[in-house]
């Protein structure tokens, strides 16, 4: 049993505005939606199928209301920022089985103009009370715990980081809708303010209002549409934890949610010639890059070095659009983003002086939570229609 | 060195009230699991090591060492934006767990992985304390 080959990625639809006071974020989410079913060329009606992370009211329970879906599959599935491209695995295994023919996944948030309200009803989790008392501020800080052993560990410097931050930022020059636009050296990156060492403020990604949707069809839904769509060919997920204490931050859930993806594909690392690699923060991506086998543990520094994530000619461009260090990361969360880019690139859409050239298979890879205490990881192959 | 850093009230539940109560008697205790005898962190009246709900607390050395830590310049907790730079770390207990923490009583800078670190605590002043590390 496998999700290779039976379902279809047939629109996808990024919010285009970085910064949104004015409308709220189901409002994004139905306006996300409406995009990525006209890029289909679907309409709400065939929508029986509905994936969204649990941010907003009781899982997809309100978002189905405000949408006014009529299904017979829901999973409102959250892992952080990773929760999409799990959706995407759900909903092709949903639709393996017979469970929807038309599955729409959606997200939005507003970090930018409007944070979420903390709930003082509920009790805090278990681990936040422990968690919770040493001043970690956001993220940053607990990446860059991740960052200081992986550098005692295997010499990664930061400048090895920064080349991350630099390509993406040559990638977002060329994307109009990108929060930052302008191309940054390594030493812009290692000058720019120390958040949290070793972490600059231009290792760090965007904070942006915004959100997403991607149509995942059945192959007969596929075939009738006008649109070129995008094949699943494997998945792969998991949780990586504290383990009781016995935590070790040097690596990331991508060591099993990869190997499972390209096992269910049928390909290897080097079959691939786009990666969306999640990146809230330069040191992500050395260590997804690590466990996702492009490289030896412990060598994503050296192997970042001379352009190789780079478009269109580096040994594995990533991230076209900018992606979170540059254009956008919607609800804190930068799933979404990496599925459409992806997409984008496999349909030949991609900003042009970044298109990878014959790009037939790509990869998407989402963190989510911390790689620092819990983390949600998933990774997803996709290939040309005709894969 | 002075600490200044803030002391934030802990949120008590079933499940740690005992180790917060003893942390006010500058005690360190940990979850031990009485089947796998697995040190267990945070503490949980179960193992995930092994899936028993039998254990016990059991009283820590308070002794470790830094397995990885960073120095916050930019800080938007309360109590603590003003405190910067700190150093938030994980130390290894000698009894094997890594715990979130603060290293204190030394300069930022001079904070190293592998440094021997003890126990230190810092009163709340509602019946629990924060267990911080400072070099030995």
């Amino acid at each position: 049993m496998s999700i290779r080959g039976k379902a279809f990625i047939a629109g996808v639809y990024e919010h285009p505005l970085r910064e949104i006071p004015d409308r709220s974020s189901s409002q994004i989410q139905a306006e996300c939606a409406a995009g990525a079913l006209a890029d289909a060329g679907l309409s709400f009606a065939d929508v029986d199928g509905y994936f969204t992370d649990s941010k907003y009211g009781i899982g997809g329970v309100s978002m189905t209301d405000y949408l006014g879906l009529k299904l017979t599959h829901i999973d409102s599935t959250d892992t952080g920022g990773s929760s999409y491209v799990v959706h995407v695995g759900h909903a092709a295994e949903a639709i393996a089985c017979g469970k929807c023919t038309v599955a729409l996944i959606t997200m939005a948030g507003r970090p930018r103009t409007a944070a979420l309200r903390a709930d003082p009803t509920t009790e805090p989790v278990p681990d936040s009370v422990f968690e919770g008392l040493w001043g970690l501020s956001g993220p940053a800080t607990a990446y860059a715990l991740a960052a200081t052993r992986h550098m005692y560990q295997y010499g990664t410097t930061s400048a090895q980081l920064a080349e991350v931050k630099v390509a993406a930022s040559l990638h977002a020059q060329y994307n109009p809708n990108a929060f930052l636009r302008q191309p940054v050296t390594v030493e812009e990156v290692l000058e720019s303010p120390m958040v949290s060492t070793p972490l600059h403020r231009l290792d760090c990604c965007v904070v942006t209002d915004g959100g997403g949707a991607v149509v995942v069809v059945s192959p007969e839904v596929a075939r009738s549409l006008d649109r070129t769509s995008v094949k699943v060919l494997g998945h792969g997920e998991t949780i990586k934890h504290a383990d009781a204490g016995r935590i070790d931050v040097t690596y990331t859930g991508a060591v099993i949610s990869g190997p499972r993806a390209f096992e269910e594909a049928g390909i290897g690392p080097a079959d691939i010639k786009y990666a969306s690699i999640y990146d809230s923060f330069t040191i992500t991506v050395i260590e997804s890059l690590e466990d996702l086998g492009f490289c030896e543990k412990g060598k994503g520094g050296e192997f970042v070095l001379d352009g190789a994530l780079v478009a269109p000619h580096g040994r594995l461009p990533f991230n076209t659009d900018g992606g979170g260090l540059c254009n956008n990361h919607p609800s804190n969360r930068g799933g979404m983003t990496k599925i459409i880019e992806a997409v984008r690139q496999l349909r030949g859409e991609a900003n042009k002086e970044v298109q990878v050239p014959n790009c037939d298979l790509a990869l998407a890879h989402g963190t989510g939570g911390s790689i620092a205490t819990r983390m949600g990881s998933s990774t997803l192959i996709l290939g040309q229609e005709n894969a | 060195m002075r600490n200044q850093l803030p002391n934030p009230v802990p949120y008590q539940s079933p499940d740690n009230r005992e180790f917060w109560t003893a942390t006010a008697e500058s005690r360190l205790l940990l979850r031990r699991c009485d089947d796998c005898s697995a040190f267990i962190w945070y503490p949980r009246p179960f193992c995930p090591i092994c899936g028993s709900l039998r254990t016990s607390w059991a009283q820590a050395s308070g002794l470790g060492s830094v397995y990885t830590f960073t120095v916050v310049h930019r800080s938007t907790v309360p109590g603590y934006r003003d405190a910067v730079p700190y150093v938030v770390a994980y130390v290894e207990l000698d009894e094997g767990p890594r715990v979130l923490t603060n290293i204190i009583g030394v300069a930022p800078e001079d904070v190293r992985i592998g440094m021997p670190v003890s126990v230190e605590f810092t009163d709340t002043g509602e019946g629990s304390a924060l267990y911080r590390f400072t070099p030995r």
